[in-house]
C-alpha cells in the first residue's frame, strides 16, 4: 500500500514528460490526485504495516500530513488543469511532471522513518519546485528561484550536518542509528551534548524548509513570484512537511530528556517568527508576498504550539491542517487575482469583489480565516493553542501571542481590503481573466473545507489528530 | 590505517586552505574535484572488507564529484564567456584568515565535545567542520553564481567526512540517494546559472536584487 | 663522530652550487632543452672570482661586507642543521633561536649592502625582501614549533632529528604534513625561486632578490651567489626533517639516504619550478600566510 502511494504520483509524473500534447497533459492531474487521495485515506485507515524493515511507516501524525498533502493536491490539481488554459504560451510539461514529482516526494516524506531517507525526499521536494518557481521566466522569478535553490539548499545541507550528528550521538551504545524507532529506544542513552547540537542544526535546517525567521528570506521572494497554485503547495505542503520532520526530531530529543531545551528554542523561534511576520505584513503592498509573511507567521504558531507541547501540541497539529487548507484558499484566489489585474501590488489592484466577485469575496473571507476570525477552522485551533497556554500560565507568551496575531489582522486587513474594496482603477487594462468553473470550484471546496473545520470536526480527524498528539507525547 | 586517514583528512585541509586563495575560476572547480575524489576513497579505506557495494558507491561519488559536476561546471563557465578570475567581495587574504581561524575554532570546539564510541581518528570531526565553514565562507564572500555553487559543494564534502564516522548507520541505499540530490541539485542549479546569465548578461549575483522589501 | 662532522663540512661546503645545477637540469628536461652541465654553477663561480670588482663611489664598507656576511651566517647557519639523521657539528641548548636570528642577520645585511647604493631600484628590492621575510619567519617559527612540541626539546640537533627517531606510527603525521607543505613555501619563498621569484629574469617588476644584488660584480656576486647557494641547501636540509622519514640505519646509511632525499628535493623544486608560473607580486603575502597558517595548524593540532 505505502509503495503504491508513492509510485501513483512517481509513475504518473514519467507519463506526463512522455506525453505529447500540452493541452491534455494537465487532464492526467485530477485522476492522479484523486487515486493518490483515494489510496492514502485507505491507507491510514487500514494502519498499513511498516515497510523496508521499518524505514516506511505512517506514524500518527505522518497520516495527518499525507492526508492534508493529498487534500490540497487535488484541489489545486484541479485548479491547476484551469490554470494552464491561460499559459498556452508555453509548454507545461516540466510543470505537470514536477507537480506530481513533489506529491511523490511529499508523500515519502510524510512515511519515511529514517533520518536520511526523510533528508533525501525533503531535498527532492525541494528541488521539484524550483522548476515551477520558475515558470513565469521573468528576471524577478529567475532571481527568486535562485535566492530559494541557495538559501534551501544551504539549508538542508545544515539538516542532513543535524541527521548525522543526531546519529553520532547514539555511537555510545552501540553501532550509530538514523532510524527513528531505533533512537527512540535508546533515547536515554544517547549523548546530550551531541543531541543538543544535533537539534539545533535540525531546526536550523528543516526551519528553513518551513520558512522561521531569520531563515525565511527567500519565503517572499519564491511565494511572490511564483503561480499561485505553487505558492498553495509550497506554503500548505512542504512547510507542512518539514514541520512534520521538526515534530519527530522534537519527539526523539525529548525522550533523551532534553524537552527543556527544545522547548526553550522552540517556543523563540515561534515567537521571533511571528514577530518577524508582523513587521513586515504592516504596510506590505504586494498580496503574494503579504501571503509568505502571513506563512512565516503562521509557521511560527504551529512552533510555538509544538514547543509548548500538551494540549497545545494538539492545537498546532490541528492547525498546521487548517493552515495548509486555507493557504490553499487564499493563494489560489490571489493567483486569481494576479491574473486579471496581471498585478499584485496595492498600488494597482482595487475593487477586486467588483471584478471577480468569486475570486475576492473568497480571498477575503479567507484573510478572515486565516487570521483566527470565527467561525473558521484557524480560529478553533489558534483558541486551543491560546487557552492551553494560559491553562499552563504561558501567561506572557500567550500575550505576546494575541499582540502579534492582532498586529498581523492589522497589517493583511489594510492590504486585503484596498484590494477587494472600491472600484477598479481607471485606465488600467484588463485581461480577459474572468472566474471559470475550474479555477473557482476549488477555491469554494476548500473554503467548505475551512468552514466545516471550523464548525464541526469530523471525528475519525479528530480522533486523528488526537492520536497524533498522544503519539508525539514524552512521558518520562 | 589511522595515519593514511589523518594525511587525506590534512589534504582536505591543505585543499581548504587552497580553495580560499585560490583567484582562478578553473584552480577552484580542479580543487573542488579533488576534494571530492579523495573523500570517496576514505570509506573504502575504513571497510573491514571490501565488499562490490562499497566499491559501487565510491566510483559513483569519484564519477560525479570528479568527473561529471566538473564537467557541468566548466561548460556553465564556458558558455557564460565571463573572466575566469573569482570576484571575492572580501579579500583572498581575508579570507583565508577568517577560515583559518574557523578552523582553529573548529579544532577547539572539536576537542571540547564528548567523544562517543570509538572513532577512527580525532581528525575527522575537525577536519568536517573546517571543510564546512570553507564552504560557508565561499558561498558569502564570492560574488560569482558558479563559485557559491562550488561552495555549497564543499559544504557536502564536510558532511560527507563526518558521515565518515557512521558509517554503519547511513546505508549504501541512503548514500547514493544523498549523492542523487547533490547531483540534481546541482544540475538545476547550472540551468539556472545558465538563464541568470542569458537574464543579466552576468553571473554577479549582486545583480539579484529586484526583490526585496 | 669525527667523520661525519667532516662530512657535514665538506658537504656543506662543496655540495650547494651542486643542486642549483641539478634543479636547473631537472627544469630544462621538463622543458625539452638540453640544459648547461650539472657543474655550471661551479664555472659560474670560477670565472666571477677571477674577475675585477666595480664599486659604486656612493657605496661605504657596508657594501662589500654585506656578501661576506652573508655567508658566514648561512654557513654558519648550515652547522646548526642537522644533515639527515647525522648529528649536527654544532648544537646546544637553545640554538635554535640562534638560527633563527643568524639566518635574521644575514638578510639583514643583504638589506642594507642593496641600501647602501642608494639607487631606489635596489631599494625596492629590499623592501620586498623584508616584508615577505616578516611573513616566512613566522611560518618557520611555528613550524620548528611543531618540531619543539614533539621533541620537547630546544636544541636542533635533538628536536630535529626527533622524526628519525621514532618510529613511524608514533609520529604526529598530519602535524608533520601540514608543516612540511608550510616549510617547503618557506623554502622557495626563502630562496628565491617560482612561484614567489624567478631566479633567472632581471625584470624589475618581478624580482626579489635579483634586484638586491645587481650592483655586485666580480668576486663580491660570487659571494653571493654562493651564499644563496648554501642557504638554498641548508632550508632543504631542515626541510627534510619535516618529511615523514626513513628509519636510520648505520651512518654510511643515514648519509646516502640524506643525499638521496635532496636529490629528490632538488627535483621537486625543479619540477615545482617548471610547472607552475610565478604569482603576481600582490599574491605571494597570501602564499606566505599560507605558509604560516599551514605550520599553526601543525601546531594547534600537537597541543590537542
Amino acid at each position: 500500500m505505502l509503495f503504491i502511494l508513492i509510485l501513483i504520483p512517481l509513475l504518473a509524473s514519467g507519463v506526463a514528460l512522455l506525453m505529447p500534447s500540452d493541452r491534455s497533459r494537465p487532464w492526467l492531474l485530477p485522476p492522479v490526485a484523486m487515486a493518490h487521495l483515494v489510496v492514502a485515506l485507505i491507507a491510514i485507515d487500514r494502519h498499513s504495516k511498516a515497510r523496508l524493515g521499518g524505514w516506511l511507516w505512517l506514524d500518527p501524525p505522518g497520516r495527518l500530513v499525507l492526508l492534508l498533502l493529498s487534500v490540497l493536491f487535488v484541489i489545486c490539481a484541479v485548479y491547476t488543469t484551469g490554470y494552464l488554459r491561460y499559459r498556452e504560451d508555453r509548454s507545461n510539461r516540466v510543470f505537470v511532471a514536477c507537480l506530481l514529482f513533489f506529491l511523490a516526494a511529499g508523500t515519502l516524506v510524510a512515511m519515511a522513518q529514517h533520518l536520511g531517507l526523510m533528508w533525501i525526499a525533503m531535498e527532492f521536494a525541494t528541488l521539484s519546485m524550483a522548476p515551477l518557481i520558475y515558470f513565469n521566466r521573468t528576471a524577478r522569478s529567475i532571481e527568486a528561484t535562485w535566492k530559494y535553490l541557495m538559501i534551501g539548499s544551504v539549508g538542508i545541507a545544515v539538516a542532513l550536518l543535524g541527521s548525522f550528528f543526531m546519529a553520532y550521538s547514539a555511537m555510545g551504545s552501540g553501532p550509530p542509528s538514523l532510524l527513528f524507532s531505533d533512537l527512540m529506544a535508546r533515547a536515554t542513552t544517547l549523548n546530550a551534548t551531541w543531541v543538543r547540537m544535533a537539534f539545533v542544526l535540525l531546526l536550523v535546517g528543516y526551519g528553513t524548509k518551513m520558512g522561521l525567521a531569520p531563515m525565511h528570506t527567500w519565503k517572499p521572494d519564491a511565494y511572490g513570484e511564483a503561480p499561485g497554485v505553487v505558492g498553495a503547495l509550497l506554503a500548505g505542503g512542504l512547510t507542512s512537511c518539514a514541520f512534520l520532520a521538526l515534530l519527530r526530531i522534537n519527539h526523539v530529543c525529548c525522550a533523551a530528556g532534553q524537552q527543556q531545551f527544545t522547548s526553550h528554542l522552540m517556543i523563540f523561534m515561534g515567537l521571533l517568527s511571528m514577530a518577524v511576520a508582523a513587521i513586515f505584513t504592516l504596510g506590505q503592498k504586494d498580496i503574494k508576498r503579504m501571503l509568505a509573511y502571513s506563512s512565516v507567521e503562521q509557521m511560527g504558531i504551529l512552533m510555538l504550539g509544538a514547543g509548548i507541547g500538551g494540549i497545545e501540541l494538539f492545537g498546532a497539529l490541528l492547525h498546521m491542517l487548517n493552515n495548509g487548507i486555507t493557504k490553499g484558499v487564499l493563494f489560489l484566489s490571489a493567483g486569481n487575482i494576479h491574473r486579471s489585474y496581471q498585478s499584485k501590488s496595492t498600488d494597482e489592484v482595487r475593487g477586486a469583489m467588483r471584478r471577480l466577485p468569486l475570486s475576492g469575496t473568497i480571498f477575503m473571507i479567507g484573510f478572515l480565516a486565516i487570521t483566527g476570525s470565527p467561525p473558521f477552522g484557524p480560529f478553533v485551533s489558534e483558541f486551543t493553542i491560546l487557552t492551553g497556554g494560559l491553562q499552563d500560565h504561558w501567561y506572557w507568551i500567550s500575550a505576546l501571542f494575541l499582540l502579534l496575531m492582532l498586529v498581523v489582522f492589522i497589517g493583511m486587513g489594510r492590504t486585503v481590503l484596498t484590494v477587494v474594496q472600491g472600484r477598479p482603477l481607471p485606465g488600467r487594462p484588463a485581461s480577459a481573466y474572468r472566474d471559470r468553473l475550474l479555477t473557482g470550484l476549488p477555491l469554494v471546496v476548500s473554503l467548505g473545507l475551512v468552514l466545516m473545520m471550523g464548525t464541526h470536526i469530523p471525528a475519525p480527524l479528530a480522533a486523528m489528530v488526537h492520536r497524533a498528539a498522544v503519539f508525539l507525547e514524552v512521558h518520562p | 590505517m589511522t595515519g593514511t586517514i589523518n594525511s587525506l583528512l590534512v589534504v582536505v585541509l591543505l585543499v581548504n586552505l587552497f580553495m580560499l586563495g585560490a583567484s582562478r575560476m578553473r584552480g577552484l572547480i580542479h580543487a573542488a574535484a579533488a576534494q571530492g575524489v579523495i573523500l570517496s576513497f576514505m570509506p573504502l579505506l575504513l571497510a573491514a572488507r571490501l565488499d562490490w557495494i562499497a566499491v559501487v558507491v565510491a566510483s559513483v561519488t569519484i564519477g560525479l564529484k570528479g568527473l561529471i559536476i566538473p564537467r557541468i561546471l566548466h561548460k556553465a563557465l564556458r558558455d557564460a564567456k565571463i573572466k575566469r578570475e573569482v570576484e571575492p567581495m572580501i579579500g583572498f587574504l581575508p579570507t583565508m584568515l577568517l577560515g583559518a581561524l574557523g578552523t582553529v575554532l573548529s579544532l577547539v570546539l572539536a576537542a571540547h565535545l564528548p567523544v562517543v564510541g570509538h572513532p577512527v581518528s580525532n581528525l575527522v570531526i575537525p577536519v568536517s567542520l573546517s571543510t564546512i565553514l570553507t564552504g560557508f565562507l565561499l558561498l558569502t564572500t564570492r560574488v560569482k553564481a558558479i563559485t557559491q555553487v562550488i561552495g555549497y559543494l564543499i559544504l557536502e564534502n564536510g558532511i560527507y567526512i563526518f558521515g565518515m564516522l557512521l558509517l554503519a548507520a547511513v546505508p549504501f541505499l541512503v548514500e547514493l540517494g544523498i549523492l542523487l540530490d547533490l547531483f540534481v541539485g546541482i544540475f538545476v542549479v547550472s540551468i539556472i546559472i545558465h538563464h541568470i546569465n542569458q537574464t543579466f548578461s552576468s553571473m554577479d549575483t549582486r545583480q539579484l536584487t529586484a526583490l526585496r522589501e | 663522530m669525527l667523520i661525519n662532522t667532516v662530512m657535514h663540512v665538506v658537504l656543506l661546503a662543496a655540495a650547494p652550487p651542486l643542486m642549483l645545477g641539478l634543479i636547473q637540469r631537472t627544469k630544462a628536461w621538463l622543458t625539452g632543452r638540453k640544459g648547461p652541465p650539472l657543474l655550471q654553477p661551479y664555472y659560474d663561480l670560477y670565472k666571477l672570482l677571477r674577475k675585477g670588482v666595480v664599486l659604486s663611489k656612493t657605496t661605504t664598507w657596508i657594501f662589500r661586507a654585506g656578501p661576506m656576511v652573508t655567508l658566514v651566517t648561512v654557513l654558519l647557519g648550515g652547522l646548526l642543521v642537522p644533515f639527515g639523521a647525522s648529528a649536527a657539528p654544532l648544537h646546544f641548548k637553545g640554538d635554535v633561536i640562534l638560527l633563527i636570528y643568524v639566518l635574521a642577520l644575514g638578510r639583514f645585511f643583504t638589506s642594507l649592502a642593496a641600501l647602501d647604493t642608494g639607487s631606489s631600484f635596489e631599494g625596492m628590492g629590499a623592501a620586498r625582501e623584508v616584508t615577505f621575510a616578516c611573513l616566512s619567519e613566522a611560518a618557520i617559527m611555528l613550524g620548528l614549533l611543531v618540531l619543539i612540541k614533539f621533541s620537547g626539546s630546544l636544541s636542533l640537533n635533538t628536536m630535529l632529528r626527533a622524526p628519525e627517531e621514532h618510529a613511524f606510527a608514533m609520529l604526529p603525521v598530519a602535524s608533520l604534513m601540514l608543516a612540511a607543505v608550510g616549510m617547503f613555501i618557506v623554502l622557495l619563498a626563502e630562496n628565491a625561486r617560482i612561484p614567489v621569484d624567478d631566479p633567472a629574469t632581471h625584470l624589475e617588476l618581478t624580482m626579489i632578490h635579483e634586484v638586491m644584488v645587481l650592483d655586485h660584480s666580480g668576486p663580491l656576486l660570487a659571494l653571493v651567489n654562493y651564499g644563496a647557494a648554501v642557504k638554498l641547501f641548508v632550508f632543504a636540509a631542515l626541510f627534510l626533517h619535516f618529511v615523514p622519514p626513513v628509519p636510520m640505519g648505520s651512518p654510511a646509511l643515514n648519509w646516502a639516504v640524506f643525499l638521496a632525499e635532496m636529490l629528490g628535493v632538488a627535483l621537486t623544486i625543479g619540477f615545482v619550478e617548471s610547472l607552475m608560473a610565478r604569482l603576481r607580486l600582490t599574491h605571494v603575502p597570501t602564499l606566505l600566510v599560507a605558509a604560516s597558517l599551514l605550520c599553526g595548524f601543525g601546531f594547534i593540532l600537537m597541543l590537542r
